[in-house]
């Protein structure tokens, strides 16, 4: 397992756009908001946490095909399977190495970027908590879409299509957090249910995606 | 004689063409009778006027949009279980069908909203949520469509049943939490207290059941053509292959 994961964060560095392409598009995103909704920095403060939270899942989403679609193309995901790790180890794998590669460096750059939004003082901290738990649950949610998809031609469009309805739950308390963290209310309830969340799907949801990935591999 | 008898095609396609008219024929009578007794001989409410008789079909759609997603549920188990095609069939069937029901129940009442409200749309926590089950919904009709493959198109997309569900229960009490509501209780219950007058309630009941029967009428139909599709198809593939 820890060499697979080596393995899938070798490649990511090495090949590029792993960390890059996530980030930029992260940036691209906060960096249009003000364009569209205007440079009103009162409006700015309220929406921070929202719009960071749906830029980071923005981000995520769009990095998910190349959690398997490169295994899957190239035949190591054939390979993988008749290793004697179980299915369930290698999904689990590849969804930690999408949230090392693409979560974890949206979590840093959030409250970096929520200056450029005017994010409250108060906001930052718990944008950072509320993204660093949240988007583990992004990672296997996604994996799972990703596992779905792997056999389509143009599963790009199908995958949004499938998973941000998935998504739902994760961005609502996670935003809440964020939201509530800024205007300095009580957070302990979202976090305590995002957290649960993101345990839940860490802890059940690899065996979907194993499933569907024995199925696409037959 | 059980319930898995029907898990042969033949049998299934036999017992439903026998069924079917006697089904579609009370669906047709009840909707007929029940909005006719609901939109003409029911009194006005007297706060909501005559917008209060949108809710015969407003409610019944509504149950039929969540009661739809159940049996699909409770199909596609049954096929990972067991392996019956014509359950993963009856499943396939069903989706586009509860898709509409929850159209319907949308549309309704944002057209009840309208007046009453103020306003189309709300983000309240059943309309919202009402809008992530269409949204499944979708995902789960255009996941069916792009898989080629029958028998893993049927696979991955009960499994997608089962993980929706979860999720689906999950942004129900998350949109709970989210925004405070503005839509009423439950306008039925198995407990008398809650339900509304009797003089709405029993047409709205047949209505009901008239959207019960025709949801079986469609999903029996639908199942039976996906069925006959799949063996005009296997004919072809044994007529090319000489």
């Amino acid at each position: 397992m820890r060499a697979l994961l080596a393995r899938d964060l070798r490649l990511a560095v090495r090949a590029g756009g792993g960390f890059g392409l996530g980030l930029s598009f992260f940036l691209i995103v906060t960096v249009l908001v003000p364009f569209g909704v205007g440079p009103e920095t009162a409006l700015l403060t309220r929406i921070a946490p929202g719009i960071l939270w749906i830029g980071a899942l923005l981000a995520c989403l769009l990095s998910l095909d190349r959690i398997l679609a490169l295994d899957w193309e190239d035949g190591t995901l054939d390979l993988l399977a008749t290793a004697p790790l179980p299915m369930e180890g290698i999904v689990s794998v590849k969804a930690l190495a999408h949230w090392i590669t693409t979560g974890l460096p949206l979590v840093l750059a959030a409250p970096v970027l929520g200056v450029l939004l005017n994010l409250a003082p108060g906001g930052y901290l718990w944008v950072l908590v509320s993204l660093a738990v949240g988007t583990p649950a992004l990672s296997v949610i996604g994996t799972f879409g990703a596992a779905l998809t792997i056999g389509l031609k143009r599963g790009g469009l199908l995958l949004s299509l499938l998973v941000l309805p998935l998504y739902v739950p994760t961005l609502i308390f996670g935003a809440e957090v964020a939201r509530r963290g800024a205007e300095e209310l009580d957070v302990a309830t979202p976090l305590m249910l995002l957290a649960g969340i993101s345990f839940g799907a860490v802890a059940l949801l690899p065996f979907a995606s194993a499933a569907v990935l024995r199925i696409n591999l037959r | 004689m059980s319930l898995w008898e029907y898990a042969n095609p033949v049998k299934f396609i036999r017992t439903t063409d026998m069924v079917l008219p006697w089904i579609s024929v009370l669906a047709v009578l009840c909707l007929v009778t029940g909005l006719i007794w609901g939109f003409f001989f029911t009194p006005e409410d007297y706060r909501q006027g005559s917008t209060v008789k949108i809710i015969y079909l407003h409610v019944p759609s509504a149950l039929m949009a969540i009661n739809a997603w159940m049996m699909m549920l409770v199909a596609s188990i049954i096929w990972i279980v067991r392996r019956h095609h014509v359950s993963a069939l009856a499943a396939r069937a069903a989706a586009p069908v509860g898709a509409v029901m929850t159209l319907i129940a949308l549309a309704t009442g944002a057209l009840w909203g309208q007046p009453m409200w103020g306003t189309w749309w709300a983000w309240d926590p059943r309309l919202t949520s009402f809008l992530i089950l269409f949204l499944f919904y979708l995902g789960y009709i255009a996941l069916w469509s792009a898989i080629e493959d029958d028998d893993t198109a049927a696979d991955l997309s009960s499994i997608l049943c089962l993980v929706g569900s979860v999720f689906a229960v999950l942004s129900r009490y998350a949109v709970n939490f989210w925004n405070q509501g503005l839509h009423q209780g439950a306008s039925l219950s198995l407990d008398k207290e809650e339900n509304v007058a009797d003089v709405f309630y029993f047409p709205l009941l047949v209505c009901i059941a008239g959207f019960v029967l025709l949801f079986v009428a469609l999903v029996f139909l639908r199942t039976q053509t996906e069925i006959r599709a799949r063996r005009t198809r296997a004919l072809i593939a044994r007529e090319q292959r000489g």
